[in-house]
Formats: structure tokens, C-alpha cells, sequence
């Protein structure tokens, strides 16, 4: 409901007056989604509970077949082919694949004496997770594609070693880092530390070999960064500016960093009780694009200000330990891996798109939950929300399974 | 463990709400500086143009209006789809220029409109005008410039051009902007505040196009615009249309007053050219051609040209002056004695106004001797010191050698010598009246401007007194005339000295044998007087100053021709005209009208 108060200010145009109503714009849209919402919620509340672990397979089955089929029929927006056109209604199956991979990874580590940790299991984790997550990426989408990487946090929960959690933020920062130094300094600077570092403690080969290898892991990544952002066309143009617009906003603030100086100033305007409802004159006026979408939180930062900022993150934050809550007194795994599945790429999506309007993270294109217009993300949300629900309503039944 | 790890993911998701917490207080809260660039992203500040004030002539016929033309003005971010070759043929432009203006307008802005092409003419804006919504980023910003109906006046109106850096920089008020628009010379000038108005602004709320999306908060910060207040003006256009007529082909100054207002009837500086060149699109080729003129159309003669020798029309301020110091009476009678300086007619021992009617020489030679040489000092320099000192101080009061304070720009204040002057000249105690004698028949160190000549006849018709010569009858809807045009200024010659000078004037002209029968006029009492100014570079220049009628004077006109020869001819002919445009509305003489112009006084 209050997302869709948002997207309506969003499109919000004093001169062009249409009703919050009307099916031409994404507010009325939006209504028109979020009605199906309800009936998609009475519908999984009706239905069994066991219907998605027993389909999910399938769900998932299907979910991958339309990943496919998008990357060859796909409608390209915005450089990627993620769309599905359906007359005027576009249909996002990335957006579905995140609930269809957390029911499958659920009924996967459902049997309670599976192992993370174990390689077999791990790599069959691994294929789970990789290949929604490989075909989103060659779209390329790869917003959605590192909310996957929510999932760690769901294998963490389960056992696995937090190593792999750490060593990808350690890559993150390295990364950023090997932007903002040249690269040559990178790599005598971490030679150097190697060197101080094995001459200062105990004399052991394991300990060599150690600091060796983080040495190599290091400098791969210093060139990578390289290779990345100067030869290699993994990342688009565009996904480059906008990472290297993180680390200095005002290399162009026109160009490519126009999406987060303008995002910046819009929410920054807002001030401690914002600018009023449909009085934000930045997102009213066009300077943000993509306002109703990725950067609708521009909205509620500037016509709410910060003390709307603060309820909302204070609200997410809520429903985030709630699910937390919830999945921690499931009595079966499947629904626990379940839960944390939730939490997790509500999480992901969250502080990822919150990350990015306040230029904390490079801009990458991921919705709000619940506040930014699109109809895939809400069912996506709504349907990976109350299956939680309903689930949670059935967890004594499973108690006696 | 597994319950240290729930603990810690939910601390984790706690931890990130809180960073979002901190930094969005920083962004919002703390840091104002958003707030700033916020506003200056959608509030545009727009200048709302006054409209400046008209000018009437004194009987209320338009001199000054102003002309709506038409900017064609691009956007260029909404370019779109341009037909390059289409566009350029319908502008009247080529390719080339296309692309510099195109280039010139990209890089000042690819938001903000600026401007294509200037000022097109109201049939070109016609023609193009339904073309324009093929051409998205292209559209009109009607604006006004100055244009004048009658093509007249070109010197006293002035002109209009942006303002430059030095009075942009002078501007201690801060009103101007760049590429405003101001008055640069003549009316325009000297009445700039009161013309200008007031410019309004208005805040205007843009979206990232720049596209108006209304006012800024129902326009409570905005001002409306003030409209300049318009000026009447005491020029009276048919006279000022004729005069000009008359000088044609011609160079010099004409320059009739009312003498009991001091209003400025007509001033003409020829050559002029016609206004309607410095205002719109052409000003800048215009400007330079006139500048570079060697005839300088643009120099404002009447009041500028101070350097010219007044002539015999001097001759009656020395018998003014004389009269007041007494030495002399109107029945004194002086020998033509041609020995020391030459004369002309046949005349030989003439009373005061014999000796004005007949411009006798001697006379005055022997009339300036008396002023200066009063024997105060029995040391001969020291007496022509004192004495010459004297004389200035009585030419100061008939506005000689400064400024008058007329209200255009750029008034000189012609040259009056004093013992100062000759004193830096010759030394002091090195110089009498041998020295300076050439001062009694108006040539010498003598520069007088024809606005100080035909203010030397206002005060003759006045029989003592003037007012400042000025241009405007009325400021706005009361009328308002500033203070010291009202003023009278009274000379240091008693008015009951006056009549002589004034009877032998009327002779001058109504007499057979007045050098200034030209300028006679059935029904008329002209009074005038011819001058002859010796020029060392060429042709005498032709000189007259006169009033008319003798008694209650309406008007008192001086006219000075370059190079014409004698007063009597060019001057003369064409001050009687001018006398007889005012008070008859209609030329009776058209032989003296066809001589005038026919622009052959060398013979």
C-alpha cells in the first residue's frame, strides 16, 4: 500500500493530472498488480502447503526453461533481455527464480543429517544456486544475479564455513581499492606486506605457503580489476561507470555519474521531515531516473525526509527479524532453509538498492521490495513472503512428520 | 553454534539498517548542502524584461517605440531527428554556420535554450513560424527592441547596445547583467533609470529538461516587472524632420530653443543617420560602419564640436559686457580704422549698432581694449590680467566656456580664455592686449559649442537669462521636469542694455543691406546676427545665431556650417527657414528653401 502511494508521486505530474487510478501510469499499473497480489496470497493460503515442496523441482524446472527461453525472446530493455513482453505487461522470470531456487535448496538440505559442508552435497548446492544465477547473468542483469549471493548467508545458518563469505567481501573491498590506487602501488604494497609478514612470525612452511597464496589470491584480483574494467566485455560499459562512479561521483556528473548525484541530491533535500507528499520537486521533475523502479526510495527520502528514510529501514529491519523470528521456530529444515532464503534476498534487495541511491554501491539495478513498481518483483515478493506464512501455519503439522 | 550464527545474521541485518540510519541523517539531515544543489536543479531564476519607456515629441507624435522581434532559440538535448538541409534552407542559413551556432549553443548549454538566430524580422518569424514544430528544440522568445518611426533625431534619442564591461563594472547598484541591454548615448543615456523600469523575476519551477513545470511556491518570491516611464520630449518632430532636410549633405549643427523654457525644439547634427540602424540585428556592422565614417555621423556636433570660433556673432556680447563695464554707450562712436584689423562694407565711423549691423571690426577691436584695458594697473600686463579676468567672469554668465548641463551625455564645455590660459601660454606679465586681441571679433582662443550659441540667443531674446537647454517637457504620467531646467540663470549684464544689441540684430536681418536678409520673413521681426568664422584649414565656416519675433521670442536658433563661407549664405538662409517652419508651419520662401538646399554657398 505504501509503495504504491510512492510510485503514484513518483509519477506524479501537476501538468499532466491523471488519476492514482488510471491504467496508463505505473501507479495504476501498480494497483492493477498489486490485486493480483492479493488473489496470488488467497490463493497460496488455500492451497496446500506441501504442493510447493513437492513441485518446487518442477517450478524450478520451469523457471530455468524461461531463463533460457528470455535470453532468445526476450525484449531487451536497457541492454538486458529480461523481459518477457506480454501486451503492455512485461513479465520478469529472474525475478521468480529466486523464490523456485530458495523452495529447491530448502527441500535439497530438507533431510536434517546433510552436511553443508561436504563436497558432494556442496557442489550440488553450488548447481542450484549457479545456474539461475549464470543464465541471469548473461542477460546481463547483474543486480540479480549477486542477490544470489544472499544465499550464503542461508548455508552459513545451515553450517557452512563463513570463509568463503569472508573472502568474497575481501575480494569487494580489494576490488574497490584497486580503483581508487594504481595498480602498481597495489601490487609492491601487498608484496611488501607479505614480506613483513613472514619475517615477523614463526618460520613454518604452512604458514609460507599461506601467505603465499593470499598473496597470489591478492594480486589475481589486482589484475583482474584490470583485465575487468579496461579489456574484458563481461561487464558492459555501463556497469563500469557505474562502479567507478562509486569510488568518485565527480568524475562526471552529467554523464554516468548523473543517476547517483542526482539520487544523492533528491534524498539528501528531503531534510529531517521532507518536502511533504507529492511535493518532492527533484523526483516530481524528472532529475532521477528510474524513480519509480530501482530509485523509488529517492521518493520516499525526499518528501518524507529522513524521519520516512528511518521508518522505512526501521520497518524493513522489522520484517527482516520477524522472518528471522519465524524461520528460527520452524521445527523442519526445509521450512528453516526456507526462511532464511526469505530473509536473505529480502535482505539482499534491501540493502543492495538502498546502498545504491545513497551511492554506497555502484548502481545496479534492483527493485525495492514491496515499494518499487514492477509486477514480476511484487508476485516474486508476495508469493516468497506468504509461503513463508503459510508454511509457518502448518509448522506444528510438520513437527509430526 | 548454529545459534551464534542466527544471532549474528540478525546482528548483521541490524548493523546495515543502522549504517543506512547514520548516513542517510548525514545526506539529509546534516549536510544542507543538497538542500542547495536540490533548488538550484528545478528553481530557475527568469528575468521579466520591462517594457522601456516610449518618447513623444512635444506634441505627443511617437518618436520611440518599440518593436516585438523574434529570437529563434534552441534547446539542444531535444534536438531530435533534425533535417539539417531543410532547416538551413528555411533560416536562410548554410551548412557552416549551422554548425558554429549549433557548436556555440551546445557548449554554453545542452539543458538551457539559447539563442540561434537574433532578432528575425516579424515576416521572416511569420514564414518560419509554422515550420518550427517539425523542428523539436527549436522555438521563438518574442522580445522587444527600440525602432523609430520617423527615422529622425538619431543624436539626441541615442541608442541602445548590451552593456559594456567598464559600466557593468561601474554599476555600483548591481541592476545589469550581462548582455543587458542599456541606453548608450543621447536620451536613452542620460534617462536610463527613469526608461529601464524595473525588472521583474520570477521563479520558475523546471524539470531535468528545463521544461517550465510552473512557479516556485504560486510565485510568492516574484516580482512583476515595472514599465519604464515614458518620456515627452520638447523636440517638435516636423521641425526636427525639416531641419534636418535642410542639412543635408551638409556638416555642422543646428539648434533651436524656446527661450522661455529653454526647451530644445530641434538639434540637428549633420551628417546624422538614420536611428533605426542601431537597434536590431545589424547594430554591430552598422555601428562600425558609422564609427569608421570619416564624416562621424556618430559625433554629436551641437553639443560636442566646442572647438569652434563663434564669429562675429560674438559681437554682440562684447557690446553686452562693454555696456555694463561703461565704457562704452550705444551712441559710441568708434573710426573703421582697417590699419589693425581688417573689415568689410562701406562704412566708416558707426555708432554700437551700426557696428553690429555692419560687423564692424575696428569697432569691436577698440570695444575689447576698453573692457580689458581699464587702467585698474598702471603696468599694462597686470591691467589686461585684471581686465580680461573681468570679461571672462560676465562670459561665464552667459554659459560660455563650461558645460550648460544639458541633459545628454558627452556635453563639451567649449573654451573661454582667461589670464590662466595665457599665462601658461606666454608666461605671466608677458602677454596684453596686443597678445589677445583677436578674442574681440570672436576668433582666437574662443571655442564655443552651437548648444552654447543657440543658448547666446535665447539669452538675448530673454533680454538676460536662460534656462539650462534640455530635451524632456515631461517624465512620466505627472509630467515631472527635473528642477534645474526650471531655474532661470541670469547674466551679469543688466537687461536694460539688451534692446540696442536686440535693435541692431533686427536691422541685421530687416535693413537693406543686413548681412542677414536671408533670413527675413514677412510678418516676422526676425533678430539675428551672421558670423564668419576664419577657419586655417579651409573654407570659413558659415555661422548664424537669431530669436524670433522681437518681442515675446518663441524660438532662438543657431546654425554653424562647415566650410560654407560667409554667415550670410548657408546659415543664415537656413536658420530664417527654421524660424519660418516653427512659426508659420510653412515655407512661403521656397527660393531661399531651394538655396539652402542646393548646397552651393562657395561662389
Amino acid at each position: 500500500m505504501m509503495g504504491w502511494l510512492n510510485i503514484y508521486a513518483a509519477v506524479y505530474d501537476p501538468e499532466n493530472f491523471k488519476s492514482i487510478f488510471d491504467l496508463d501510469t505505473n501507479s495504476g499499473k501498480q494497483l492493477l498488480w498489486i490485486g493480483t497480489s492479493v488473489i496470488l496470497i488467497i490463493f497460496i493460503m488455500v492451497m496446500d502447503f506441501r504442493f510447493w515442496d513437492s513441485f518446487s523441482i518442477i517450478l524450478y524446472g520451469t523457471i530455468i526453461l524461461m531463463l533460457l527461453a528470455v535470453l532468445v525472446f526476450g525484449r531487451e530493455v536497457n541492454g538486458a533481455k529480461a523481459w518477457f513482453e506480454i501486451g503492455s505487461f512485461r513479465l520478469q522470470p529472474a525475478e521468480f527464480s529466486k523464490f523456485t531456487t530458495a523452495l529447491v535448496l530448502a527441500r535439497f538440505l530438507q533431510r536434517s543429517d546433510k552436511k553443508v559442508g561436504e563436497i558432494k552435497n556442496l557442489s550440488i548446492i553450488a548447481v542450484i544456486i549457479g545456474a539461475p544465477l549464470m543464465l541471469i547473468f548473461l542477460q546481463p542483469d547483474p543486480g540479480t544475479a549477486l542477490v544470489f549471493a544472499a544465499f550464503f548467508i542461508v548455508l552459513y545458518r545451515e553450517g557452512l564455513t563463513p570463509v568463503p563469505l569472508i573472502l568474497g567481501l575481501a575480494a569487494g573491498a580489494l576490488f574497490i581499492l584497486t580503483l581508487v590506487v594504481p595498480q602498481i602501488y597495489m601490487v609492491i604494497g601487498s608484496i611488501i606486506l607479505a614480506i613483513v609478514v613472514i619475517s615477523l612470525g614463526q618460520k613454518s612452511w604452512q604458514r609460507f605457503v599461506g601467505v603465499l597464496s593470499t598473496l597470489a589470491f591478492v594480486l589475481v584480483i589486482v589484475f583482474s580489476v584490470d583485465y575487468l574494467m579496461n579489456e574484458s566485455t563481461i561487464l558492459k560499459p555501463h556497469h563500469k561507470n557505474r562502479i567507478l562512479v562509486l569510488v568518485n561521483p565527480n568524475i562526471d556528473p552529467l554523464g554516468v555519474g548523473w543517476n547517483v548525484t542526482q539520487s544523492k541530491i533528491a534524498i539528501g533535500s528531503g531534510g529531517f521531515i521532507g518536502k511533504g507528499f507529492l511535493d518532492g520537486t527533484q523526483t516530481k521533475f524528472n532529475f532521477v531516473p528510474e524513480q519509480s523502479t530501482d530509485f523509488i526510495f529517492c521518493t520516499i527520502g525526499e518528501e518524507h525526509g529522513w524521519l520516512g528514510s528511518l521508518i522505512l529501514v526501521g520497518l524493513f529491519i522489522t520484517l527482516l527479524l520477524r522472518v528471522v523470528y519465524i524461520a528460527e521456530r520452524q521445527k523442519s529444515r526445509f521450512a528453516r532453509v526456507y526462511g532464511y532464503s526469505v530473509a536473505s534476498i529480502l535482505f539482499a534487495h534491501f540493502a543492495l538498492n538502498i546502498a545504491m541511491t545513497i551511492g554506497l554501491f555502484p548502481v545496479i539495478g534492483i527493485p525495492l521490495p514491496f515499494f518499487s513498481y514492477g509486477g514480476s518483483s511484487l508476485w516474486s515478493f508476495t508469493i516468497l513472503l506468504f509461503l513463508l506464512i503459510k508454511i509457518d501455519s502448518h509448522r506444528l503439522d510438520v513437527f509430526g512428520r | 553454534m548454529n545459534d551464534n550464527r542466527k544471532f549474528l545474521i540478525q546482528g548483521f541485518f541490524v548493523l546495515v539498517g543502522l549504517i543506512f540510519i547514520i548516513r542517510l541523517f548525514m545526506l539529509q539531515v546534516v549536510d544542507k548542502n543538497y538542500k542547495a544543489m536540490a533548488d538550484s536543479n528545478v528553481i530557475q531564476r527568469v528575468d521579466e524584461f520591462p517594457y522601456r519607456g516610449l518618447m513623444y515629441d512635444r506634441n505627443g507624435e511617437l518618436l520611440v517605440i518599440n518593436n516585438p522581434v523574434f529570437d529563434l532559440m534552441v534547446t539542444p538535448i531535444e534536438m531530435n531527428k533534425l533535417d539539417t538541409a531543410f532547416f538551413c534552407e528555411l533560416v536562410k542559413i548554410d551548412r557552416e554556420t549551422f554548425n558554429t551556432k549549433l557548436k556555440e549553443a551546445t557548449d554554453y548549454s545542452r539543458l538551457k535554450p539559447s539563442v540561434f538566430i537574433k532578432q528575425l524580422p516579424l515576416e521572416e518569424f511569420a514564414r518560419i513560424q509554422d515550420y518550427l514544430v517539425d523542428f523539436p528544440g527549436f522555438f521563438i522568445n518574442a522580445r522587444s527592441v527600440r525602432s523609430y518611426p520617423h527615422n529622425a533625431m538619431a543624436h539626441g534619442l541615442g541608442y541602445l547596445a548590451e552593456i559594456d564591461k567598464p559600466r557593468l563594472e561601474r554599476d555600483t547598484t548591481k541592476y545589469y547583467k550581462k548582455a543587458d541591454y542599456v541606453g548608450m548615448s543621447g536620451l536613452e543615456y542620460s534617462y536610463e533609470n527613469v526608461l529601464r523600469g524595473k525588472r521583474g523575476v520570477k521563479f520558475k519551477l523546471v524539470n531535468v529538461r528545463g521544461v517550465d513545470k510552473g512557479s516556485f511556491k504560486q510565485g510568492e518570491f516574484d516580482t512583476l516587472p515595472f514599465p519604464g516611464d515614458n518620456i515627452q520630449t520638447t523636440i517638435d518632430l516636423d521641425l526636427q524632420a525639416y531641419t534636418e532636410r535642410l542639412m543635408e549633405g551638409k556638416i555642422g549643427s543646428v539648434v533651436a530653443i524656446e527661450p522661455s523654457s529653454g526647451e530644445i525644439l530641434t538639434m540637428v547634427s549633420a551628417p546624422t543617420y538614420d536611428p533605426n540602424l542601431l537597434a536590431g540585428r545589424a547594430f554591430g556592422n552598422n555601428y562600425m560602419d558609422l564609427l569608421n565614417d570619416d564624416l562621424k555621423p556618430l559625433f554629436n556636433r551641437p553639443i560636442m564640436a566646442d572647438v569652434y570660433p563663434p564669429g562675429s556673432i560674438f559681437k554682440m556680447f562684447q557690446s553686452l559686457v562693454a555696456m555694463e563695464e561703461g565704457v562704452i554707450t550705444p551712441d559710441t562712436r568708434i573710426r573703421c580704422n582697417r590699419g589693425i584689423i581688417a573689415c568689410h562694407g562701406s562704412h566708416t565711423n558707426e555708432d554700437l549698432a551700426g557696428a553690429i549691423k555692419h560687423s564692424c571690426n575696428p569697432y569691436f577691436h577698440q570695444v575689447f581694449r576698453l573692457i580689458v584695458n581699464q587702467n585698474e594697473s598702471s603696468n599694462t600686463y597686470k591691467d589686461t590680467e585684471i581686465g580680461l579676468e573681468k570679461w571672462r567672469n560676465h562670459m561665464l554668465s552667459f554659459g560660455l566656456g563650461q558645460p550648460l548641463g544639458v541633459d545628454l551625455p558627452n556635453e563639451k564645455a567649449g573654451r573661454l580664455p582667461g589670464p590662466g590660459l595665457y599665462n601658461r601660454i606666454y608666461g605671466e606679465g608677458r602677454w596684453r592686449f596686443s597678445t589677445i586681441y583677436s578674442l574681440s571679433i570672436g576668433q582666437g582662443e574662443l571655442g564655443v559649442s552651437p548648444m552654447q550659441m543657440a543658448n547666446l540667443a535665447a539669452i538675448l531674446a530673454n533680454r538676460g537669462f536662460y534656462y539650462i537647454p534640455h530635451m524632456v517637457k515631461g517624465i512620466g504620467d505627472n509630467n515631472f521636469v527635473p528642477e534645474e531646467f526650471t531655474t532661470p540663470h541670469y547674466t551679469t549684464v543688466g537687461s536694460e542694455h539688451y534692446e540696442t544689441v536686440i535693435d541692431a540684430m533686427w536691422r541685421v536681418v530687416n535693413e537693406d543691406g543686413g548681412t542677414g536678409f536671408r533670413a527675413r520673413i514677412q510678418g516676422v521681426d526676425v533678430c539675428g546676427k551672421t558670423g564668419t568664422s576664419q577657419n586655417p584649414r579651409g573654407e570659413d565656416h558659415s555661422v548664424f545665431i537669431a530669436f524670433a519675433p522681437r518681442e515675446n521670442p518663441k524660438i532662438a536658433v543657431s546654425v554653424y556650417v562647415e566650410n560654407s563661407g560667409q554667415g550670410a549664405r548657408a546659415a543664415a538662409s537656413i536658420a530664417g527657414l527654421v524660424i519660418e517652419k516653427y512659426l508659420k508651419g510653412e515655407i512661403a520662401r521656397k527660393h531661399i528653401e531651394d538655396y539652402a538646399l542646393a548646397n552651393r554657398f562657395i561662389y
